[in-house]
């Protein structure tokens, strides 16, 4: 019988080791990507602005379709946060992208819980996926991640600085979310006011303690790139679906009396950065970050929150199992107190609803009592009444017979005095 | 007297699942960009893959694998002076190395199991095989639930087990068909003919169907299992590979001259037995399917079918280790905040 000792040498030094020909598993990103692209990809953006300030739009703008948003009211009275969920493609690769839009944001009179509605939605897909990772029937591979990848700030354009509806948001978001914060309508600004704007922002978010989303530079593909681009933010953006004939092409631009503004023209705008920054170069890390490092760090939070530690007083490991049957019988011990002090409650109640009705009870027996005396007293009375009643009635009628008697006799005297009236009368005769 | 857990209600209105389809884009967005993103994220972070490989002594393991991955990865080359004779037990060692093509990095590791069907006495010869692979799958579950957990969980679970066959000719043996049945259940299995070059072509025909007879008769499911098949295009091309397996390979690191070329060959006296020949052995067939095409998805089946039945196994058990409710625990922990407000209301 095979022993089941087992000698096992791992060699944990890992050598570096040349191939004398060709093996093919360089094919191995492709073979990774291929996979992906079955299942599709998904993208999700939160955009957070002031009513009227241009997110729609901006959206449209940004994919190139018609997302079909109406125009959102005014008169809202809390934040709310609409989702919508659309299947986009592009040659190949399936997006499926969800734009979050904040309604009614910075439209109340008293903005003090704005932000607590957005944390809360983040924090709420969060928990979805929290949920589904800790199942034991799980099926991660084919779930639909709705966490926020990035999130667009619209900075009003105002010229001056940032609101400070904008600073308080963006703090509460920052550890959350990858926060790319943009100057909507930005061709409402001169060149000379935009440079100030830019820096002032930027040094406003910096002084408050703001992480806003940096793009990765330590990949050498991309470092160039992105250290410009970070340069240049936050982007000042022109949204716009209607095209206009410039030359002999049509280009998206908003026609004004004095001039066009081409969004794609870099020197009108930021709009081509922004969608190079966001989709072209880096998207996949935006991703990645979510996952890696909001994800994370909500999920520690929570979990210690809970009460899980990974080592216990002692500095042991302590596996989450260990922790969770401590906590369940914790738990149960808890319910099992709670039911006995409900039972307690429910008996003590019974006894005085018992005590009530003995109450009430004795004081019916009492009226009941006295009506009973009452009657016996009336009955008494009455009965006397009747045998006084009664013994006028004999007597009444004793005298009626007597008086009858009486009538009678005199009539029958007067009856013999006139008979023998008769007679004599008749005798003479 | 229990605090209003705050819920996160942010009133949101029902998602709406609106189709927009592809040609409602305009122009060019630039998504189709987030695959190279995705390529360059890969190649800077690097693969694992870890293979086994289970059989006798003297069927040419290492070899193969040598063959495999042209370069010496297997330990009989890492150990030269080790002299191989029958161990008592099953050994399992494991040898890693980081092997780069086309700047495409792969930390490979190599697990071989001297030792196995070798004693007289074969019964439960693969259990310390299967405490091997349940124990990597421990050690990936313990780091998944930790709470501060690592970037990279790094991944030592076994993608990919092949198993060599005896070129007997006439069918599976009893060894062979209980090692596939148990690991079956836990590991992808490749099944290979080993040393094929004894069989002729009829000869390894007739042995192939029966072997896969056999399988069938016993239920042994092997990579590529049929249930995985996601949609119809991998249904055709693995109902490909289904038909041809198992493989039969001849391995060998060493080079001969044939034609004026330098080809990688056995030299006996009646010819030169051509490796990477289709026509003489399958050897190229395995490596393009274990390497070229089917290298990610054996990570994946690994991934998302076996270790997620082994966390489903594992927590239902330390489940019933404990008081025995039946409900499922993970959930119910952030269940149990819910039902301590709900108790608290009554």
């Amino acid at each position: 019988m095979a022993s089941t000792d087992v000698t096992r040498q791992l060699e944990t030094n890992v050598r570096p080791l040349s191939m004398s020909g060709h093996v093919g598993f360089d094919s191995l990103p492709d073979q990774l990507v291929s996979r992906s692209t079955g299942q599709g990809f998904c993208f999700n953006i939160l955009c957070i602005g002031e009513t009227g300030v241009g997110k729609s739009t901006l959206m449209d703008t940004l994919f190139n379709t018609n997302f079909e948003n109406s125009e959102s009211t005014h008169f809202e009275p809390k934040v709310k946060l609409r989702a919508q969920t659309y299947q986009l493609q592009e040659s190949n690769v399936q997006l499926k992208l969800t734009v979050v839009n904040t309604v009614g944001f910075g439209d109340q009179m008293n903005k003090e819980d704005s932000y607590q509605h957005v944390v809360n939605y983040i924090d709420a897909q969060f928990e979805s996926y929290l949920q589904e990772e800790l199942k034991i029937k799980r099926s991660l591979h084919n779930y639909h991640d709705t966490r926020i990848h990035a999130c667009l700030y619209f900075i009003a354009p105002t010229g001056h600085s940032l609101k400070s509806l904008d600073l308080v948001t963006m703090k509460k978001l920052d550890s959350k979310v990858n926060i790319i914060p943009v100057i909507a309508k930005a061709d409402t600004i001169s060149k000379s006011e935009l440079h100030k704007f830019k820096i002032k922002i930027m040094s406003e978010l910096v002084s408050n303690g703001v992480q806003i989303y940096q793009f990765p530079i330590d990949d050498e593909n991309v470092a160039k790139i992105n250290t410009t681009m970070n340069s240049h933010l936050p982007f000042a953006v022109v949204g716009s679906t209607e095209e206009v004939k410039i030359g002999n092409k049509m280009v998206k631009a908003r026609q004004y009396p004095w001039g066009v503004v081409q969004v794609e023209n870099e020197s009108h705008c930021d709009f081509v950065k922004l969608r190079e920054m966001l989709i072209c170069v880096n998207m996949e890390d935006l991703r990645e970050q979510t996952h890696t490092r909001h994800y994370e760090l909500y999920r520690r939070c929570k979990l210690e929150e809970m009460g899980f530690t990974d080592t216990d007083a002692e500095n042991k490991p302590v596996s989450l199992q260990e922790t969770y049957e401590t906590k369940r019988q914790e738990f149960l011990f808890e319910l099992q107190k709670r039911e006995e002090e409900m039972r307690q409650m429910f008996v003590q109640r019974v006894k005085e609803k018992e005590t009530e009705l003995k109450d009430a009870e004795r004081e019916l027996q009492g009226k009941f009592e006295h009506l009973k005396r009452l009657h016996q007293e009336e009955r008494v009375k009455l009965d006397e009444k009747k045998t006084m009643l009664e013994d006028e009635m004999s007597g009444f009628s004793k005298k009626k017979i007597a008086a009858e008697l009486l009538q009678a006799q005199a009539f029958t005297g007067s009856m013999n005095i006139k008979k023998d009236k008769d007679r004599k009368n008749s005798g003479f005769m | 007297m229990a605090e209003p857990q705050s819920k996160p209600d942010p009133d949101p209105e029902p998602k709406t699942e609106a189709t927009v389809t592809g040609q409602d884009l305009f122009g060019y967005v630039g998504i189709e960009s987030v695959l190279d993103q995705m390529k360059r994220k890969a190649v800077k972070t690097g693969f694992e893959f870890n293979i086994m490989v289970v059989g006798q002594s003297g069927l040419g393991k290492s070899t193969l694998v040598n063959t495999l991955f042209k370069s010496k990865v297997s330990r009989k080359s890492c150990n030269p002076s080790f002299e191989e004779g029958i161990s008592k037990t099953v050994n399992l060692q494991s040898i890693s190395h980081v092997i780069e093509e086309k700047g495409v990095k792969m930390k490979l590791t190599v697990i071989d199991t001297p030792g196995f069907g070798d004693q007289i006495n074969n019964l439960n010869c693969w259990e310390p095989i299967m405490k091997y692979i349940n124990e990597q799958y421990e050690k990936y579950l313990k780091e998944e639930i930790n709470i501060n957990r690592k970037r990279k969980i790094p991944d030592t679970r076994v993608h990919c087990c092949v198993y060599f066959v005896p070129p007997t000719g006439h069918c599976l043996r009893p060894l062979d068909l209980e090692f596939m049945k148990r690991l079956g259940k836990v590991v992808s299995v490749v099944p290979v003919i080993a040393k094929s070059d004894t069989l002729t072509l009829d000869e390894r025909q007739r042995f192939k169907e029966r072997i896969r007879q056999d399988l069938w008769t016993n239920g042994i499911k092997v990579y590529p299992q049929k249930e995985y098949d996601e949609d119809a295009e991998d249904r055709i091309l693995n109902d490909k590979i289904r038909e041809k397996i198992p493989f039969a390979v001849v391995g060998t690191d060493k080079e001969h001259q044939v034609n004026g070329k330098n080809v990688l060959g056995r030299k006996t006296n009646w010819g030169v037995i051509e490796v990477e020949n289709v026509a003489h052995c399958e050897f190229a067939n395995l490596r393009d399917l274990l390497i070229r095409s089917h290298l990610q998805d054996l990570k994946d089946v690994t991934h998302n079918i076996h270790y997620e039945t082994y966390r489903v196994r594992r927590l239902n058990e330390s489940n019933l280790n404990g008081i025995g409710l039946s409900a499922s625990p993970l959930a119910s922990m952030n269940g149990t905040a819910v039902r301590k407000e709900s108790e608290s209301n009554l």
